[in-house]
């Protein structure tokens, strides 16, 4: 880790303040330029991601910036490392796909500003900016700071249709992420009053095992757990995902949800490691065990496809925190296990295009049907063949069948799980893939199934719409020809690594 | 016992009577008056940790200060939100309730 | 010490009662007392800008929301009671905040001592700010960074609660209208401390660089002034589509966006300044972040869209 700022810092500036300018733009010009700002932003940021990510692979070592020139404690920092990279990469490429989608949904208008296009091009530039400050952010306010950002953004997309059902999702939606945040918030508090400074590098330096430290690391890590929906707090999901209109459900569950995640991986990675954590990671993989087997579970047994999908998002979720008393080493000084590391992280990132495909190949199934009940899906596989095929790449990744980012990911977190002794997350992760592949089988059965008449459209479905989901949904494919080893990108900036098995 | 700490006990039970208050109330009006009683118990605990990091001449750690004044801005916002949410949906279905909740 | 521990039994006694009352009316009220009693708590703690932010954002804007709301919701009271959770569900609810109250108890009992500071270092530091006021070094030199997000922040809180107009009228004016009763009680102080709020709201917010006080606290009485002349009639709530409200808006975040990247070419980072122009920048930025957040938080309380706009 640097100790001072290195070249390249000012991309991470650029990371934030370009999302950022574009809602201010778009709020003074008006809603009826606010599309055309968010596709001249949305190249101009894929780039900034790229730049970052050759400049992290190029160096081979963190990016830092001391914003305004102070140092921590007394400043912030941005630093992004491989893991900021990865992840800042997939949420351009996710909110460019989802972007061009939703040119169709909310297009600009041509005379007066309308409602809902102008929300929702602001709030998408909103959640880029915010999910780039969290995936940037060095300390521990300033990560508050952008946590809200990304509330106010989030919770807005859920309640764009103005259906009754939707504000009720989204005002408890509002509520548990503002509990979540309010005991990040009183962790961070004890921190500071423990350690005296609220920097990441910092505190992993002068951090150790103690009741302060184990109260704030517990109340930060539940309001983290609740803001990403893991059993069980996660009651708010599905109905806010699947109630949101389909552009914003695929935000919501590809990227917003990941959020609280990364933040727990800076908790228990970077400032924890030198507290013994083995035994508390234990808890995380068994919460996320019990979202993998009632998420899918409960997704079985639903009518709607939106539900479906959001339910399969909590179930998914769960294999992220399985991650924890995999990667985490057994005590201090071992070397960590990379390859659970780099099975987390892969299933972030596959599991963020899927999902993010699946959500728009429904929104187009049920702007096409007008409702999206499953028993009714007969005969859409004929007529909207594309969407249904992306549909189907994206359940391939859930299920973690080759080839996709999806099985690479599980098949990681499998080998961890046998190599270090801890079978029963084995058990329960091909649990999960046979719970998935339930799921996915029952929507494909029912929409290759020949339909008794022949199905009209309520509305032809713009083919450039369904190219971009099945690109989205080939971007999670694609993710599965990168090898069975750990990766080098998300190696750069974590300290004690060795390759292991 | 310092005032400092005095004030600290305080937050801390302010923070387990909001926690309360947010579990056991149905109506989203107190679930969110109890969110703001724990934020108001969250500062006040920063600023004890704050008033016992005074030095250089200052009455206390002029960080957490900047922080909590942060933080209550934002607590004000999604208070604001909140209850726009609320209102709406009260116009809407004559209700002010969300069901089955958490 | 008497007269914190007096205090201390008087804000948890408050925040009891606005936790127990059964009337939510009741409650708000005891919420607002409660934010002036913490106010007082903040003096005690040698936290005087917090104070101010407490009173006037804490108890005062937020009370009033409250209010407006509890008043709005009062027929639904009687519904809701059939929801409330069982006894056990209240039992193990209980046990479980005390057990967090305590554990809280417990770790300000055990906070180190020497308690580690930030103090002396931002003692060092604040020549080079050209301020006097520590806490408006920290938010505007310090830690910029998350004073400018905040006010983003609170400009998507804006957005987010428009977004739940109606499309119909999109657009339009925030609230009802009010019309202003030229014998009324209210038009007659509303009148009255309209202007002297303005001036109390200015200089608070000019006296923040060197002694208590701030753009956030001077922003507050701003706000309040005109919620208080919109809601005694003497100005009608602009229509959210007008171009000069969304410039006021985003005046804020963009001067300082634009100031912070020159901060680049001025001072060698985002968000430095120089130290022969820190004062004159700080202050630059501070104007403008003052007004879009007196119109930010104004326009929060006032609400969404309720009227469509003049065609």
């Amino acid at each position: 880790m640097p100790n001072s700022a290195t070249a390249g810092g000012f991309l991470l500036v650029l990371a934030i303040v370009l999302p950022v300018s574009g809602v201010l733009l778009s709020l003074v010009l008006g809603g009826r330029h606010a599309e055309r700002i968010a596709l001249i932003l949305m190249p101009a940021g894929l780039a900034v991601a790229l730049a970052i990510a050759a400049a992290v692979w190029r160096t081979h070592n963190v990016l830092q910036y001391f914003v305004g020139n102070w140092n921590p404690p007394l400043g912030v920092a941005f630093r992004a490392d491989g893991l900021s990279a990865a992840m800042m990469l997939t949420a351009a490429l996710l909110i460019c796909g989802i972007g061009l989608f939703a040119r169709g949904q909310f297009p600009s208008p041509q005379q007066a500003e309308l409602r809902a296009p102008l929300v929702f091009w602001t709030l998408l530039l909103a959640v880029w900016g915010a999910l780039n400050a969290v995936f940037i952010g060095g300390d521990l306010f300033n990560l508050y700071v952008a946590l809200e950002l990304l509330t106010f953004a989030a919770v807005p997309l859920v309640s764009l249709d103005g259906r009754v059902e939707t504000l009720a999702a989204a005002l408890r939606y509002l509520l548990f992420a503002l509990l979540g945040s309010i005991l990040y918030l009183l962790g961070a508090v004890l921190l500071y009053g423990a350690y005296g400074t609220l920097d990441i590098a910092l505190l992993s330096g002068r951090i150790n095992a103690g009741p302060i430290a184990w109260a704030a690391i517990s109340l930060m890590t539940a309001g983290l757990l609740a803001k990403a929906a893991l059993y069980p707090f996660h009651l708010w999901l599905p109905p806010a995902h699947a109630g949101a209109p389909a552009p914003a459900s695929a935000i919501l569950s590809g990227l917003v949800v990941k959020a609280p995640f990364f933040l727990a991986i800076r908790l228990w990675f970077d400032i924890m490691p030198r507290m013994p954590e083995r035994t508390a990671a234990q808890v995380l993989g068994i919460l996320g065990a019990a979202a993998i087997l009632v998420g899918s579970v409960v997704a079985l047994r639903q009518v709607r496809l939106k539900l479906l999908i959001a339910y399969s998002t909590v179930a998914q979720i769960g294999y992220l925190f399985l991650m924890f008393p995999l990667a985490i080493k057994p005590e201090m000084g071992h070397p960590w296990n990379t390859t659970a590391w780099t099975g987390g992280v892969l299933q972030a990132i596959s599991h963020a295009f899927a999902k993010a495909a699946m959500f728009m190949a429904a929104g187009l199934i049920a702007e096409a049907l007008g409702h999206d009940r499953i028993a009714g899906l007969s005969g859409i596989g004929r007529a909207l063949p594309i969407t249904v095929f992306a549909f189907a790449l994206g359940g391939v990744s859930l299920m973690g069948l080759p080839p996709s980012g999806g099985f690479v990911a599980k098949a990681m977190l499998l080998t961890a799980a046998v190599a270090e002794g801890q079978w029963w997350w084995a058990v329960v992760i091909l649990a999960g893939g046979l719970l998935a592949g339930g799921y996915v089988f029952l929507v494909l059965a029912r929409a290759l199934a020949d339909a008794s008449q022949p199905l009209t459209l309520l509305s032809p479905i713009s083919p450039s719409r369904q190219a971009v989901v099945v690109a989205l949904a080939l971007c999670a494919v694609l993710l599965g020809f990168v090898p069975l080893r750990p990766l080098e990108l998300l190696q750069i900036g974590r300290p004690d690594i060795a390759i292991g098995g | 016992m310092s005032e400092a700490t005095l004030y600290g006990l305080c937050g801390a039970v302010l923070v387990g009577l909001g926690l309360f208050g947010l579990i056991v109330h149905p109506q989203p009006l107190r679930k969110i008056l109890a969110f703001n009683l724990i934020g108001g118990g969250v500062f006040l605990l920063f600023g004890v940790v704050a008033r016992r990091g005074a030095a250089a001449g200052f009455g206390g750690d002029p960080v957490p200060h900047a922080l909590i004044i942060t933080g209550i801005v934002v607590a004000f916002a999604a208070t604001a939100l909140a209850i726009a949410l609320l209102l709406r949906l009260f116009q809407e279905t004559g209700r002010a309730t969300l069901g089955s909740d958490g | 010490m008497a007269f914190d521990s007096g205090l201390a039994v008087l804000v948890l006694g408050v925040a009891v009662w606005t936790i127990a009352a059964r009337d939510t009316f009741a409650a708000v009220v005891g919420f607002v007392a409660y934010g002036l009693l913490l106010a007082l708590a903040w003096v005690r703690l040698a936290a005087p800008d917090v104070a101010l932010t407490e009173a006037a954002i804490g108890s005062g804007v937020t009370g009033g929301l409250l209010i407006g709301a509890s008043t709005r919701l009062r027929r639904t009271e009687t519904a809701a009671a059939g929801e409330e959770p069982g006894p056990t569900l209240r039992l193990a609810a209980a046990v479980l905040c005390v057990l967090v109250s305590a554990g809280l108890a417990a770790i300000v009992l055990m906070l180190p001592e020497p308690a580690p500071t930030l103090a002396p270092q931002a003692a060092a530091n604040i020549a080079a700010t050209g301020l006097g006021n520590p806490v408006t070094a920290v938010l505007m030199a310090y830690r910029a960074i998350d004073t400018l997000l905040e006010t983003v922040v609170l400009l998507l809180a804006l957005v987010g609660v428009w977004s739940l107009a109606p499309d119909r009228v999109w657009g339009g004016f925030p609230g009802p209208r009010h019309h202003a009763d030229p014998d009324g009680v209210l038009t007659f102080i509303a009148q009255l401390l309209v202007p002297l709020g303005i001036l109390v709201g200015i200089h608070i917010f000019w006296v923040g660089s060197v002694a208590p006080g701030g753009e956030f606290q001077g922003a507050t009485i701003l706000a309040a002034m005109w919620i208080l002349a919109m809601m005694a009639g003497l100005v009608d709530a602009p229509p959210v589509s007008r171009r000069w409200l969304r410039l006021l808006l985003i005046a804020g975040p963009a001067v300082f966006f634009a100031i912070g990247l020159a901060g680049f070419a001025m001072a060698g980072a985002f968000l430095a300044y120089p130290v022969e122009y820190a004062k004159l920048l700080i202050v630059t930025i501070e104007i403008p972040v003052t007004l879009s957040i007196a119109a930010t938080l104004a326009l929060l309380v006032a609400g969404p869209p309720e009227r469509a706009p003049h065609r």
